[in-house]
């Protein structure tokens, strides 16, 4: 706790800077005050978190869950061949500069409202780092262990999983900490671009109303859900990992 | 029980040979220590007994049979510990074991036998990481000898340990040889180490090399440091040292 106070300090020192200038500007629809999106947060519980939480959470679980799937077939497929490691990597690296969001109105024109528009969306920002991240876990294997085990008979097979898997597990946990929030995002503009539910599009539809408050608190929402996540996930690291010198 | 006949090699990468029909020899039970400057090939001679480089030239016989017909006729000791920091002692010392699926119930009575034998029974179920630099390399040499194989092949298993700590392995390697009647090729550059360890020393001192001086080191088994003090030996020790740096400007 003790060295988390300084950042506790800031952040609690940003809400009451916030919570000022929201009172000097006094106008709600611009800049609502930390207390006002509390208050809508509670006046709004019922639509947010038995309809559109749940609706958002099933977009980036589902999302995330098939990206982490693909993403890490797709490393194992790499380090496995060097042919598909040759064809693949600079496409994937190179790939990465495509702005995603720009394109994520296409898949609405494809798959119309239903859930899988947003999941793919969800799944093209997260897949790739997800595998790359992984990938670079098993590079980060040392040839002389691999190289020891080889003098003990053991087989490609063996070397992967006694070898490669638990050397890139540290890098499984970063990626996928890494594609929490980056799945949320993904979710929450598939839904503001097109949704009848979720998180996301209730945000826009506050914003028609010009209801600054409603704006702010599904954003709020899905903030701690994916700081919730990420710290689930830290746990899990954590009790997988303990072994780690650092920790 | 090891013999080099007209082996031959060169890296890929390099435009000269490494070693150029080469033939030496160690007999069963021996201790036998490979000095030279470091890059002279040590290692390499190495990794053509385990296999991790191909054989381009001559033959590499254990027991009088060539190498490629054979399996886990060697046992490779880096000079790193390399045990695998998710392992807790007792599975890293299984590994190899594990790899060639001997049963559970056995892997467990040898690791124990083997721990005791080391002194680190009670680190059994701890992690690399809670030990110190000279007990994981006991570790290493217990992974090491559990694979089975009478030839151990360790590549300077010491020199990244502090002075005092290695002092301590030496007489606690000798020991260990003395009561698992083992085979050890050793390398190192550190020509103390050599001299108070082995009973013959093969010495690199051409690049490539076709001939490696073989040098008996006149002290019988058990040791203790003091022999080393022994005019013979210091003498020894100053030869040895001369053909190093001789080596080296070359
Ligand atoms: N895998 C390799 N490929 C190409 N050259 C190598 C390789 N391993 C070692 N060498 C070269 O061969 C030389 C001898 O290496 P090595 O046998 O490791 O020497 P030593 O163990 O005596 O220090 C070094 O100069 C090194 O650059
Ligand atoms: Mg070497």
């Amino acid at each position: 706790m003790r060295k988390h106070l300084p950042a506790l300090l800031l952040a609690a020192a940003l809400l009451v800077l916030w919570q000022i200038i929201a009172g000097i500007i006094d106008a709600a629809y611009i800049l609502p005050s930390p207390t006002q999106i509390c208050v809508r947060l509670w006046e709004l519980r019922e639509p947010l978190f038995l309809v559109h939480l749940p609706a958002t959470m099933s977009v980036t679980g589902l999302g995330l869950l098939i990206s982490i799937v693909l993403g890490v077939l797709l490393a194992v497929a790499m380090d496995w061949n060097p042919h598909i490691e040759r064809a693949l990597y600079p496409v994937i690296v190179a790939s990465q500069t495509i702005p995603t969001t720009a394109i994520a109105p296409l898949f609405i024109l494809w798959f119309g409202y239903s859930i899988w528009s947003k999941v793919l969306v969800t799944i093209l920002i997260t897949f790739f780092p997800i595998a790359i991240t992984v990938f670079d876990g098993f590079k980060a294997t040392k040839r002389e262990m691999e190289e020891l085990l080889l003098t003990y008979g053991a087989s490609k097979r063996e070397v992967f999983f006694k070898l490669k898997l638990p050397t890139a597990l540290p890098n499984f946990f970063s990626a996928i900490k890494m594609a929490i929030p980056m799945s949320v995002i993904g979710a929450a503009i598939a839904e503001w671009l097109g949704a009848q539910e979720g998180l996301g599009y209730f945000s826009k539809r506050m914003m028609t109303q010009l209801d600054g408050a409603g704006v702010f608190a599904p954003v709020v929402l899905l903030s701690v859900a994916a700081m919730i996540a990420v710290g689930i996930v830290t746990v899990l690291e954590y009790k997988c990992i303990h072994w780690r010198k650092e920790i | 029980m090891l013999r080099f006949e007209n082996v031959s090699f060169r890296y890929a990468e390099d435009d000269f040979s490494m070693m150029e029909h080469l033939n030496f020899q160690v007999e069963d039970g021996e201790f036998a220590t490979i000095i030279g400057a470091s890059g002279c090939g040590k290692s390499t001679i190495f990794r053509l007994i385990n296999g991790l480089e191909k054989l381009q030239q001559g033959r590499i016989l254990v027991d009088e049979r060539p190498v490629q017909e054979l399996k886990n006729y060697s046992a490779f000791m880096p000079q790193k510990d390399l045990l695998f920091p998710w392992r807790t002692i007792e599975k890293n010392i299984c590994l190899p074991m594990e790899l060639a699926k001997t049963p559970k119930a056995e892997q467990e009575a040898k690791c124990k036998e083997v721990l005791e034998q080391v002194g680190l029974l009670a680190y059994a179920k701890k992690y690399p990481k809670d030990l110190s630099g000279g007990m994981k390399q006991r570790v290493a040499f217990a992974r090491t000898l559990l694979s089975g194989a009478d030839l151990l092949l360790l590549d300077e298993p010491f020199s990244a340990l502090d002075y005092l700590t290695r002092v301590d392995m030496q007489e606690w390697l000798l020991h260990q040889w003395e009561h698992y009647h083992k085979t050890i090729l050793f390398i190192t550059h550190d020509v103390e180490e050599a001299v108070f360890l082995s009973k013959t020393i093969f010495i690199i001192q051409d690049r490539p090399f076709s001939k490696m001086e073989r040098v008996e080191v006149p002290l019988p088994y058990p040791r203790n440091r003091e022999d080393l003090k022994r005019p013979e030996i210091v003498e020894l020790k100053e030869q040895l040292i001369e053909k190093l740096r001789r080596s080296v400007s070359l």
